[in-house]
């Protein structure tokens, strides 16, 4: 992909002995959901942090635009200043905000915006998560499926150029996991940010996802659309989606039996 | 054995120039945050508001025994109209900032590095770097400028409620003459004494809690364990090596004073 919004090449990182990546290359197109599948423990995480500069990758580059991301930490036009956000698995609240002042955090510590142009922000994305009654609550007041929205809302409330997500729905329903996706595909019509999730959740997450990366032996296996997946004949991702259950279901879907 | 002896040696002097870098760098990111003066007003309250009654409580104690104390050895000499020399200078330019310190270490220091353990562990210190806001300006800066400024105060009240506490023991129990007691205090104690109580009580401040900051900050890396046991051992970690740092920096300290 020439012209690749987020331009991964020859990533690598280890853990002592462990080579968790080696050699990733990866190019996300600008307003795309880009979900990374593959085992647990096989460096999904890893390869977040390494993109939002939480962890430093042994060499190999990351760029943005075609400037490594080092340099684009700021971002331009509508974005707050802010180019990444990032939504934890735990989401990683802090305990002592409320939720409405866990949202605003980003703001009222990043931007110059005065105080009521940030509440009246805040008190909309607490409208559209449909958290408003819980605003003045604190985060361990909150059910998980709660502490997910406001996580959700912190991510998303500097309008980012790119949001990591990683595994942004584990521990919910299925009615809030559907719900959690909607709103992931419903902001990012409307922000026009780009996404990078880590999901487990197959194939449902297949539904609002652009390209599918297999992460697998520290390389990306598989990059493509979801709907590629089910001609794919390589034995080992046939396995994993086999046993992520997404044979049947896409059976069911597609009345074809291919994996 | 030698060998063993210098890598600790090693390990201890490493390990300081990472707790003052970390203590510089958590100041000087601090001065890059916004709304400095509320964060600054959250960590007087506490380490300052919330260390008083524990701080005023063993104050008062330490001056009561050393009344008792003092009395008893002085009467032997016929001295007992020195009590209030005696109670005076070895709270405020020893036992004050010392017992303060380790005081305060033991209310909010460890605390602190608990707290920022489980931060650590809970990710929200990345959720900080995600959101370009400096952790160590946003979470530790506030702290160590309010540890400049309660670690005096609260030396001061220490001395006071001790000085007070001799005076009970001596003059209301034991019948020292609290007219002697009183000019004694005044007579004998000097701003040299006083700012040497400060200087103590400045360094202190700063070492103990950039030491339990550090500790909680670097939980990850430093406790040999990962999840609440390592943020267990990061707390008590922090609050045993701070108490064996006051110390050391008191007897260095006192040795350039006098």
């Amino acid at each position: 992909m020439a012209d690749a919004f987020l331009k991964i090449r020859d990533l690598k990182k280890h853990f002592g002995e462990n080579k968790v990546l080696d050699g990733v290359d990866l190019d996300v197109a600008r307003a795309s959901v880009t979900t990374i599948i593959g085992k647990s423990g096989i460096g999904k995480s890893v390869l977040l942090k390494c993109i939002a500069n939480l962890l430093a990758a042994d060499s190999g580059t990351i760029e943005l635009e075609g400037q490594p991301i080092a340099r684009s930490r700021r971002g331009s036009g509508d974005s707050d200043g802010v180019t990444f956000s990032y939504m934890f698995q735990n989401n990683a609240l802090f305990d002592s905000l409320t939720a409405a002042e866990n949202i605003a955090l980003p703001l009222v510590e990043r931007t110059r915006l005065k105080r009521a142009e940030i509440r009246q922000r805040v008190d909309a994305m607490l409208e559209h998560l449909e958290l408003s009654a819980s605003a003045q609550r604190y985060p361990g007041e909150l059910s998980g499926g709660m502490k997910k929205r406001v996580a959700l809302a912190r991510a998303l409330i500097t309008k980012p150029q790119i949001v990591l997500f990683d595994e942004p729905t584990t521990g919910l329903d299925p009615e809030r996991k559907f719900s959690v996706f909607e709103m992931i595909a419903d902001y990012r019509a409307r922000f026009g940010f780009t996404a990078l999730l880590v999901s487990h959740d197959i194939p449902e997450v297949f539904e609002i996802s652009d390209q599918v990366a297999w992460l697998d032996g520290g390389k990306i296996r598989f990059f493509g659309p979801p709907s590629d997946l089910h001609i794919e004949t390589e034995s080992a991702l046939a396995g994993f989606l086999s046993k992520a259950n997404y044979g049947r279901k896409n059976e069911l879907s597609k009345g074809e039996s291919s994996i | 054995m030698i060998r063993t002896l210098g890598k600790t040696a090693l390990s201890v002097v490493h390990e300081l120039g990472e707790i003052s870098l970390f203590g510089f760098g958590a100041l000087r990111a601090f001065c890059g945050q916004r709304h400095r003066l509320s964060k600054l007003v959250l960590a007087i309250h506490e380490i300052g508001v919330r260390c008083l009654p524990i701080v005023l409580t063993v104050g008062l104690f330490t001056g009561l025994v050393m009344g008792l104390q003092l009395y008893y050895t002085l009467v032997k000499f016929g001295a007992e109209s020195a009590l209030g020399t005696a109670v005076a200078l070895s709270l405020i330019r020893e036992l004050g900032p010392v017992l303060t310190a380790l005081m305060v270490v033991g209310q909010a220091g460890s605390a602190m590095a608990s707290e920022l353990g489980i931060q650590r562990n809970d990710e929200q210190i990345d959720a900080l770097h995600t959101m370009s806001i400096d952790p160590k300006g946003y979470l530790v800066g506030p702290r160590l400028l309010a540890a400049v400024i309660c670690f005096p105060m609260l030396t001061a009240l220490f001395d006071l409620i001790g000085i007070l506490g001799g005076y009970l023991t001596g003059s209301v129990l034991l019948n020292v003459d609290s007219g002697v007691y009183w000019n004694r205090v005044f007579e004998s104690v000097t701003w040299g004494d006083v700012r040497g109580g400060f200087i103590k009580a400045l360094v202190f401040g700063l070492l103990t809690i950039s030491i339990c900051a550090y500790r909680g900050f670097n939980t990850h890396r430093k406790a040999s364990f990962p999840g609440v046991r390592g943020v267990s051992e990061s707390a008590t970690r922090a609050v045993v090596w701070s108490s064996v740092g006051v110390l050391a920096a008191d007897y260095l300290i006192t040795s350039f004073l006098l």
